[in-house]
């Protein structure tokens, strides 16, 4: 290799590794803001305070879905194994909102500790399969994540 | 080591890439067709909905190759662009500026099928998550890279400046992969891994099917739109001087 190219080589070497860096950096600056949303288990942790607008995410409890009879309302309850928010939200749900699935719910808490949700958004995960394959799974008792 | 510096400057040498690209070019556009006609007869015919998803489940057939692609194609930008810097070959300057719309056309098609699909699903068309954000700063990127190239007269400066951007940009490569991982996102994780799948296999078959035609056809559009690049900047030149004398008597 020639001297030039071998200035050349370093050069840029060093721009990646500089970029590189300080990007390492930042992101380890902005790791809290990066979070998309916060766990059961965090807001019990971290005290939020009533009225502050922030995401919710964690599993739909199962049975723990109560829908009004007169009016969209409906109650749930969000886990996450550890902690577990009540959660009412009005409003249209949607389609892969079931008993344990994912879902992020984005809203606040109320005084009493309830969480008032604006929106709600399922969360789907990596699984994809046919009806068949997931109803046979569910009749042998495997849960959908051992596929 | 001798004969790889001879297979670099040979096809590194403008009249020779021109010709043996000119070769490949049908074949590569004949495999894109073959392959994206089974992909998309058993994606949308043959693959069965999904138990969650339902029918909207097909639009991951276009979403996932062309996000696959739109990271793929950045990062063989960066890699040309840093054999661009350091030894200065022409082509490799030619290939970046003839990646770049491509690259960016399939970081839409990725957004665009990716939000649609999102709507049914989670609810909504868009959020500001880790995923879907640095995905965004990808399409920016591209078209950075190309106004960047477009802002030089002169073409070798303007690569020069380009590939600079290609390779530092690169660093968002790993932060889209890797950031269902790192943060909580609404995006999923990837079903695809070293790790095994967990996506069933006649829902896998389409899927590989569209991603290698998708290459194919990223190929074909990139040698075409070199080839065209090369003859614009050498038009003055010897060798295409003799090939339009050639072409037209």
């Amino acid at each position: 290799m020639t001297p030039t190219r071998k200035r050349r080589l370093i050069g840029v070497l060093v721009i990646v590794i500089g970029v590189g860096v300080a990007a390492a950096v930042a992101m380890q600056a902005l790791n809290e803001n990066m979070l998309f949303f916060v766990s059961p288990t965090d807001v019990d942790e971290q005290n939020l305070p009533a009225g502050k607008r922030f995401r919710l995410g964690g599993l739909v409890a199962d049975g723990s879905v109560s829908r009004a009879s007169d009016s969209l309302a409906v109650q749930f309850v969000v886990t996450d194994g550890l902690a577990s928010v009540d959660v009412r939200f009005d409003g249209i749900l949607p389609d892969l909102f079931r008993e344990g699935q994912g879902v992020i719910a984005i809203g606040e808490l109320t005084p009493e500790g309830r969480f008032e949700a604006a929106e709600v958004l399922a969360k789907h995960d990596e699984n994809y399969m046919p009806p068949e394959v997931a109803d046979a799974l569910e009749k042998a008792g495997h849960t959908e994540s051992e596929l | 080591m001798n004969r790889l510096y001879l297979f670099f400057h040979k096809t590194g040498s403008p009249p020779w890439f021109y010709k043996y690209s000119g070769y490949l070019i049908p074949w590569l556009w004949a495999g894109f067709l073959l392959l994206t006609a089974i992909g998309l007869y058993l994606g949308l015919l043959v693959a069965p909905a999904d138990y969650q998803q339902g029918e909207s489940v097909r639009i991951m057939y276009l979403h996932v190759p062309a996000a696959w692609m739109s990271m793929m194609i950045y990062g063989l930008m960066a890699i040309w662009g840093f054999i661009a810097l350091v030894w200065r070959i022409r082509i490799m300057e030619v290939l970046i500026i003839s990646s770049a719309p491509i690259g960016a056309a399939f970081t839409l098609i990725a957004l665009v099928s990716g939000s649609l699909w999102g709507r049914p699903t989670w609810g909504t068309y868009w959020v500001w998550d880790a995923r879907l954000t640095s995905e965004l700063v990808l399409l920016f990127l591209y078209f950075g890279v190309i106004a960047l190239y477009n802002s030089f007269d002169e073409p070798r400066k303007a690569a020069r400046a380009a590939s600079l951007l290609s390779i530092v940009g690169a660093i968002n490569l790993p932060i889209i992969h890797f950031s269902v991982l790192w943060w909580n996102t609404l995006h999923q994780g990837s079903s695809i891994g070293t790790s095994g799948n967990s996506i069933h296999p006649s829902m896998l078959w389409p899927l590989l099917y569209m991603a290698v035609a998708f290459k194919l056809y990223y190929g074909a559009n990139l040698l075409s739109r070199a080839r065209l690049r090369l003859l614009t900047q050498d038009h003055r030149k010897r060798w295409v001087q003799d090939l339009l004398t050639k072409e037209s008597s």
